[in-house]
């Protein structure tokens, strides 16, 4: 699809865009509210029509009509498959094994992918409360594949997370298949200047920018020192019928594309 | 046998100072009218338990009703922070001003009420390897499992004193019927010691016998039933009302500063009777615009 070069994706477009071509048709994927959200709705107005979206508020096989301000949302019921009881969420659907994307964001990330949505500082007298869990835990213990969408920023990408709600590839030193989680671990960091797979150890490593994006730029905003991948792919601009649809169809409003 | 009440009569017979209380609901069906007159009949050191604690906690930690928080996500979901919350834990949270947050994730939380509701002392589940959550909560343990020796994370039932359920329709026996989101619903109603049941409507018996399917909540673990129509505003009511994403967008600034808040409560919980002078508050103009279309279903038959 040609891009019209009089226009410029923003950093938030080209993250939810990012994120929606790694969706595949027909895929069961646990639908996280803001970027992720954009990005599962775009995937299934563009490549993945059949896209199972599933909420963790008992939504499953949602199409909603107007983008959900929570994932709690009255408009991802309307015309759904089927609502169920979160206990059957958790243990049917996700410890079950019928996810096979999930979605995560945090506060804080390190190298190996676990991710603090919880506290920054001490636990019991934290400098900052974050919201914490809620289904973060679960999804990055048993979905199989997992994408984490944030945005580049060296209090982001920390060596060391304070708190480490959702388990990556390496906690410790002790590797994720060692403590016996499930699924299959971080596969991909989307940033909004490039995106970060993981090495045969867990660790990220930077392989793919954005166009005008340098690898120091990217480094910049890494608190630990970044494996680069030897070949960088470039990323392709977003399509201007993608951006067409976020902007005038999924997020008219700039709810999440701000 | 009929167990209507007021929505004042049931909360002064059923929540009692220093009980563990459910308001449930998942975005959807969160009564906000039951957590206000809580707070106006100035219940103290409640252990309140939420998967979300969301705007009614927020609402009822600064109005000094809450003493221990039992959660999983504790922000304004699709805004921000809850700040009346944020105060009470963080840092500079002053030494007597400081709640007990007893956490979990959002598996772990409805796994303990899962026990309750079942009637077993724990419950396993494949979770909490590798994070934090599990090393700050004591309650966070394990067992190895006797078929494969597989280690599996346990937590202990939580029986709450007193549920607080809201659905569309119930008769007046409590046998509540709910349809869009059900959330925790039933595993909350079954592990609590009492249960209110509050309804948009109440209606027949013979109506919910017309449509068994839809019955979350039966009447048989009911104590008291609450005709409270918008009883859930600013959450909705899937059919009744859409929520009112634009009052969790002001909460943001009104839970910022303890004086706005307390103006808050001053204005809209402790400045009306109950619901209906919220709603006249509130106004026509405000509540019409979170009237739906309706989106009928089709009728199913249970004939035989």
């Amino acid at each position: 699809m040609a891009t019209d070069p009089g226009v410029t994706a923003s950093a938030a477009e080209r993250m939810a865009w990012r994120a929606a071509s790694e969706l595949r048709d027909h895929d069961v994927v646990f639908v996280g509210i803001g970027l992720p959200n954009l990005a599962c709705n775009l995937a299934s107005r563009l490549h993945a029509p059949s896209l199972n979206m599933i909420y963790e508020s008992g939504v499953v096989g949602s199409r909603p009509e107007r983008l959900p301000v929570s994932i709690g949302d009255p408009a991802l019921v309307a015309g759904s498959l089927g609502i169920v009881s979160q206990a059957d969420i958790f243990q049917c659907f996700l410890q079950g094994g019928r996810i096979a994307v999930g979605f995560l964001g945090g506060a804080q990330i390190d190298r190996w992918g676990n991710i603090n949505t919880t506290v920054i500082g001490d636990y019991e007298r934290p400098k900052v409360r974050l919201p914490g869990s809620g289904g973060a835990c679960e999804i990055a213990t048993h979905a199989r594949r997992l994408l984490i969408i944030m945005r580049l920023n060296r209090r982001a990408f920390v060596e060391r997370c304070d708190y480490i709600t959702s388990p990556g590839h390496r906690v410790n030193g002790v590797s994720r298949r060692e403590l016996g989680l499930p699924g299959g671990g971080p596969e991909k960091i989307i940033t909004d200047h490039g995106v970060m797979t993981f090495d045969e150890t867990g660790e990220a490593v930077l392989t793919e920018l954005y166009p005008g994006v340098s690898v120091d730029d990217v480094r910049a905003g890494v608190g630990w020192h970044l494996r680069v991948a030897d070949e960088l792919k470039t990323e392709a601009e977003p399509s201007a019928e993608a951006l067409r649809l976020m902007r005038e169809e999924l997020d008219p409003q700039r709810l999440f594309l701000k | 046998m009929s167990k209507l009440q007021n929505m004042r009569d049931a909360i002064a017979a059923n929540v009692m100072d220093g009980d563990t209380l459910v308001i449930d609901g998942f975005t959807h069906l969160i009564c906000f009218a039951a957590g206000h007159e809580i707070i106006r009949q100035k219940r103290r050191d409640l252990t309140a338990v939420r998967l979300t604690p969301d705007l009614v906690y927020d609402q009822m930690l600064a109005a000094g009703c809450i003493s221990k928080l039992v959660c999983s996500w504790s922000g304004n979901p699709g805004v921000g922070s809850l700040h009346a919350l944020r105060r009470r834990v963080e840092a500079k949270a002053e030494e007597g001003d400081r709640i007990v947050l007893d956490e979990y994730s959002h598996f772990g939380l409805l796994s303990r009420l899962l026990a309750a509701a079942n009637g077993l002392p724990f419950w396993t589940l494949d979770n909490f390897r590798g994070s934090d959550i599990g090393r700050h909560n004591d309650n966070i343990r394990s067992v190895i499992c006797p078929y494969t020796g597989r280690e599996l994370a346990t937590v202990p039932a939580l029986h709450p004193d007193v549920a607080i359920v809201h659905c569309q329709r119930a008769d007046s026996e409590g046998n509540a019927q709910v349809w869009g989101l059900v959330g925790s619903m039933k595993e909350v109603a079954f592990a609590s010691r009492r249960v209110i049941v509050v309804a948009e409507e109440i209606v027949d018996s013979e109506l919910i016998r017309r449509d068994p399917n839809r019955t979350v909540v039966p009447g048989m673990v009911v104590n008291a039933v609450v005709h409270e129509p918008w009883g859930c505003h600013p959450s909705f009511v899937q059919g009744c009302y859409d929520r009112d994403n634009r009052f969790y967008v002001e909460w943001d600034e009104v839970c910022r500063e303890r004086a706005s808040v307390q103006a808050w409560l001053d204005k809209w919980v402790y400045g009306v009777s109950g619901r209906s002078e919220y709603l006249e508050l509130l106004g026509a103009e405000r509540v019409d615009s979170l009237r739906p279309e309706a989106r009928l279903s089709g009728e199913v038959s249970y004939g035989y």
